[in-house]
């Protein structure tokens, strides 16, 4: 993968505004760290990020990593050694959709190449490029674990798989047009059933 | 004993060796040589290099021998041609993405990498595709990066983490896109951020100073020690025909391990700067050069009229403080001194020194900082009670409420926090609790009974027993021991330098003491014994060149009472001459006893009358003082430290452009003091 790739770029940004957690995740980091031993609460690195990620519109500023440092009271290297280590964990701002398309072996013999051009078409942008109007960014990505119902790809938190050209392209067109989409196999397929 | 002994065989060579051992420490001892780049002595055990593959009977793949624990009857083998294969196989990845540019890296000729490329290297690559290229990052304006020739060993990142106690290096990323860097490419902020450079087995870190400057092989080795802090660390002087080029740690286990401080190591470069390089006099309140002839001549007259008081400043031997004592004995007593900073002691050595052995400060619980900054006074001393921190010893910290790098209990500014509820608690729980007591009160006690009463608190908690004293004197000065074990100094045990005054001396003999710039000599007729050309000797009106401790033998007594030799590097800068030689030659004229001939004598003559100084590298032994006064009570005194600068404490650092860069770039950038947790 390239080192563009928003999940796997060494190079953390600041966004430029405070980040500090919301209510709601002050909840649940009180809830997560209670699961490790007193002394160890630096194991809810992950987690928090995860939070972090969620709250500053999926990407990892370097005023999430200080909020996290201080947190969890642990130097600010760690969390970014943290941060960088893991793609799903993205180190600069992604646009509202980020898809991401599976590449690895499964998919590309049902077709994934055919996936890719569609998306970079409809979005009008590159492989791990942002789209100007900031709906997309779109990156290849190694397997999702969906192989029986490759094609796939995974937009924010969904699934959408057993893809051609044309289900492709009516996804990017559903979310342009902010109308709602199906999420899984788009034949139809429930789980991976045979087909 | 022997339940923790196993028998082992490397190479057929059956040895019993301790079961807490790892492999690679068994073949150490059973004398075979382990290639690595990750493993390091000092540091935890990473694992992540794989050079070190053995092979162990009935194991089905080669082992890494630095993280695997021995086991009963063990068989290694180290030198068969599995194992030989194993590692130049581990070598060839290593090489694959590492620049092939000895000829111009700093590193080269002193490189692990290069040495054991030697040994398990092939002579060609067989790797035809792209080397990956890496950014270089900041490490600050000491440590110079060339982050392409790193091979991720992680030396440097434990190394900040777990002894410079600076968590401010990691790893980021991962596989071929792993890199090493400071937090967003801030510079360290450690005062020990230069061992990296020595730690690194490649060309990644190296120094910036010495960027470019020489090989290895053209530099003359001097063993010498580390006079800007009281610590005595031992170092390695490399110079080449009369230039210093840098200097490294040597290893000494019982002062500063494998480690120095950043001044010793980086501000040679000031040893060069603003240099007294031959003699001046004052003419029409301007000082004019002169020769040695004119201005012994007027130092002479003068010393004929005029009452003498010589001050002895930080960087002093033995050898000269002798000499100026037996130079002065001949006007009475009373007329040396050296603790030109106020600092009050007991007539005794465990009064002034640091009684605990420093590499015992680690086993200490409980630790009292009482006045002392001992990151910025004697940064290896910090490094001791960071290890003990890490033991889980609690830090208490009384005088001004600074900053460490680890977690201190503050509890007030005065001395009498010393009866801190919580700290008598902890105190009476404790069982080897230490305190130490630095300058910041030392140098501002006025009644004597404070300092007794020290004594007799520490006696009360058991800092004091008959085993052991854990009652530690600091002062960051490394003349300091040395000097007051041979008596220089005045009788006013408590704030000497002010009651200098009260004697009415009309000639000041200041031997690179910066104080005779001090107002109350105003009246005096001032002569400055010096190499650096600061205030001390602006203001004289005879300016004396004399060598640098680099540029003369000499004995030091560290902060713990162990004598130590300074080695000459090479000649004197200019016309600068031993300060014992012109004292010579003044006794001469004035017709005073004045014996020794040579340096040589003069030593054996101060070793005759201090045979405890004789004892080189070996901590002078004493009784340990218990309850000297039956109540105790503590006076207010507000602490003011003595170094508030790291990089620039003295005249030598003050000159450095290496150590104006590191004010610059370390202390002076805001953001950088936000220390991360």
């Amino acid at each position: 993968m390239s080192g563009n790739h928003p999940g796997l770029s060494n190079n953390f940004s600041r966004s430029g505004e405070k980040f500090s957690w919301s209510k709601d995740n002050l909840r649940s980091i009180k809830n997560i760290i209670s699961k490790y031993p007193k002394g160890r609460e630096q194991s809810a690195v992950m987690p928090l990020l995860y939070l972090a990620q969620e709250q500053n519109n999926n990407w990892i500023s370097i005023e999430c990593i200080e909020t996290i440092a201080e947190t969890l009271n642990m130097p600010k290297i760690r969390v970014t050694e943290v941060a960088s280590f893991y793609s799903m964990y993205n180190t600069r701002p992604v646009g509202e959709n980020l898809v991401q398309i599976c590449r690895t072996s499964p998919c590309w013999l049902r077709g994934s190449n055919k996936i890719t051009k569609t998306i970079c078409k409809e979005t009008k942008c590159e492989i791990n490029d942002t789209s100007d109007d900031n709906k997309f960014t779109v990156v290849e990505v190694e397997c999702l674990g969906a192989c029986s119902n490759g094609p796939m790809i995974q937009i924010n938190n969904d699934f959408f798989e057993d893809l051609d050209e044309e289900s492709t392209k009516k996804i990017i067109d559903n979310i342009k047009e902010g109308k709602p989409n199906v999420i899984g196999s788009q034949k139809g397929r429930r789980s991976s059933e045979n087909a | 004993m022997s339940d923790d002994l196993i028998n082992i065989k490397v190479n057929q060579k059956e040895i019993q060796v301790d079961k807490n051992l790892t492999v690679m420490q068994a073949c150490e001892i059973a004398g075979e040589e382990i290639p690595r780049f990750c493993y390091h002595d000092k540091l935890s055990i990473a694992g992540n290099c794989r050079m070190c593959l053995v092979e162990i009977e009935k194991a089905p793949k080669l082992v890494s021998s630095c993280t695997m624990p021995l086991m009963e009857g063990m068989s290694i083998i180290t030198n068969s041609e599995k194992v030989n294969a194993g590692r130049k196989g581990v070598m060839e990845f290593l090489l694959i993405n590492h620049p092939l540019d000895c000829p111009i890296c700093d590193q080269g000729g002193e490189c692990d990498l290069q040495d054991q490329a030697m040994y398990y290297g092939f002579d060609k690559s067989r790797y035809k595709e792209n080397k990956r290229a890496v950014d270089n990052k900041n490490m600050g304006p000491l440590v110079n990066t060339i982050m392409t020739r790193c091979i991720h060993c992680t030396r440097c990142v434990r190394f900040a983490t777990e002894v410079a106690g600076v968590p401010e290096l990691g790893m980021l990323g991962r596989g071929e896109n792993a890199e090493i860097t400071t937090y967003l490419e801030q510079s360290i902020t450690s005062e020990l951020s230069g061992n990296v450079i020595d730690l690194c087995p490649v060309g990644a870190l190296t120094s910036k100073p010495y960027q470019f400057k020489a090989r290895p092989w053209e530099l003359k080795r001097t063993d010498s020690i580390d006079i800007f802090d009281s610590v005595g660390s031992n170092i390695r002087v490399d110079s080449r025909a009369e230039e210093i080029l840098r200097v490294t740690p040597r290893t000494n286990e019982y002062i500063n391990e494998e480690w120095i401080s950043d001044k010793v190591r980086f501000n040679y470069d000031g040893y060069y700067q603003q240099r007294i390089d031959t003699p001046y006099i004052k003419e029409n309140q301007k000082l004019s050069i002169s020769n040695w002839e004119e201005s012994l001549k007027v130092l002479k007259d003068k010393l004929k009229t005029l009452k003498p008081l010589a001050l002895i400043g930080e960087h002093v031997d033995l050898e000269t403080g002798y000499a100026i004592k037996k130079f002065m004995s001949n006007y009475g007593k009373d007329n040396v001194e050296c603790r030109t900073d106020n600092h009050a002691i007991l007539e005794r050595l465990d009064s002034y020194r640091f009684n605990t052995p420093l590499n015992d400060i680690e086993n200490s619980d409980l630790i009292i900082l009482l006045g002392t900054n001992p990151k910025i006074e004697t940064p290896i001393i910090n490094h001791k009670i960071f290890k003990a921190y890490n033991n889980d010893a609690k830090v208490f910290n009384i005088g001004e409420n600074i900053s460490l790098n680890y977690k201190t209990e503050y509890l007030g500014e005065n001395l009498s926090s010393l009866n801190n509820e919580n700290l008598i608690k902890a105190l009476k729980k404790s069982t080897n609790p230490l305190i130490i007591i630095g300058s910041a009160f030392l140098n501002k006690i006025k009644n004597i009974k404070t300092l007794k009463s020290i004594f007799s608190y520490a006696d009360k908690y058991k800092v004091i027993t008959k085993e052991k004293n854990n009652l530690n004197f600091l002062n960051p000065y490394a003349s300091r021991v040395g000097q007051l074990i041979i008596g220089n100094t005045t009788n006013n045990l408590c704030e000497p330098f002010s009651n200098l005054k009260k004697d009415n001396f009309e000639l000041v003999l200041s031997f690179g003491s910066e104080h005779i710039a001090n107002e109350q000599f105003n009246n005096c007729f001032k002569v400055y014994f010096g190499h650096h050309g600061d205030d001390g000797a602006m203001g004289s009106d005879i300016v004396l060149p004399t060598p640098l401790y680099t540029e003369k033998n000499g004995t030091f007594v560290n902060i713990e009472g162990r004598p130590q030799e300074a080695k000459k590097c090479h000649n004197p800068i200019g016309s600068a001459k031993e300060e014992w030689s012109i004292l010579k030659k003044l006794s001469d004229e004035l017709s005073f006893d004045f014996t020794p001939n040579t340096f040589d004598q003069l030593r054996s003559e101060l070793f005759d009358k201090y045979p405890i100084l004789s004892d080189y590298h070996e901590i002078i032994a004493v009784e340990n003082s218990t309850s000297i006064t039956p109540d105790i009570e503590f006076e207010d005194c507000k602490a003011e430290y003595p170094v508030s600068n790291f990089y620039m404490s003295d005249v030598i650092s003050k000159n450095s452009v290496t150590m104006a860069k590191c004010v610059e770039e370390i202390i002076s950038t805001p953001s950088l003091l936000e220390k991360s947790a």
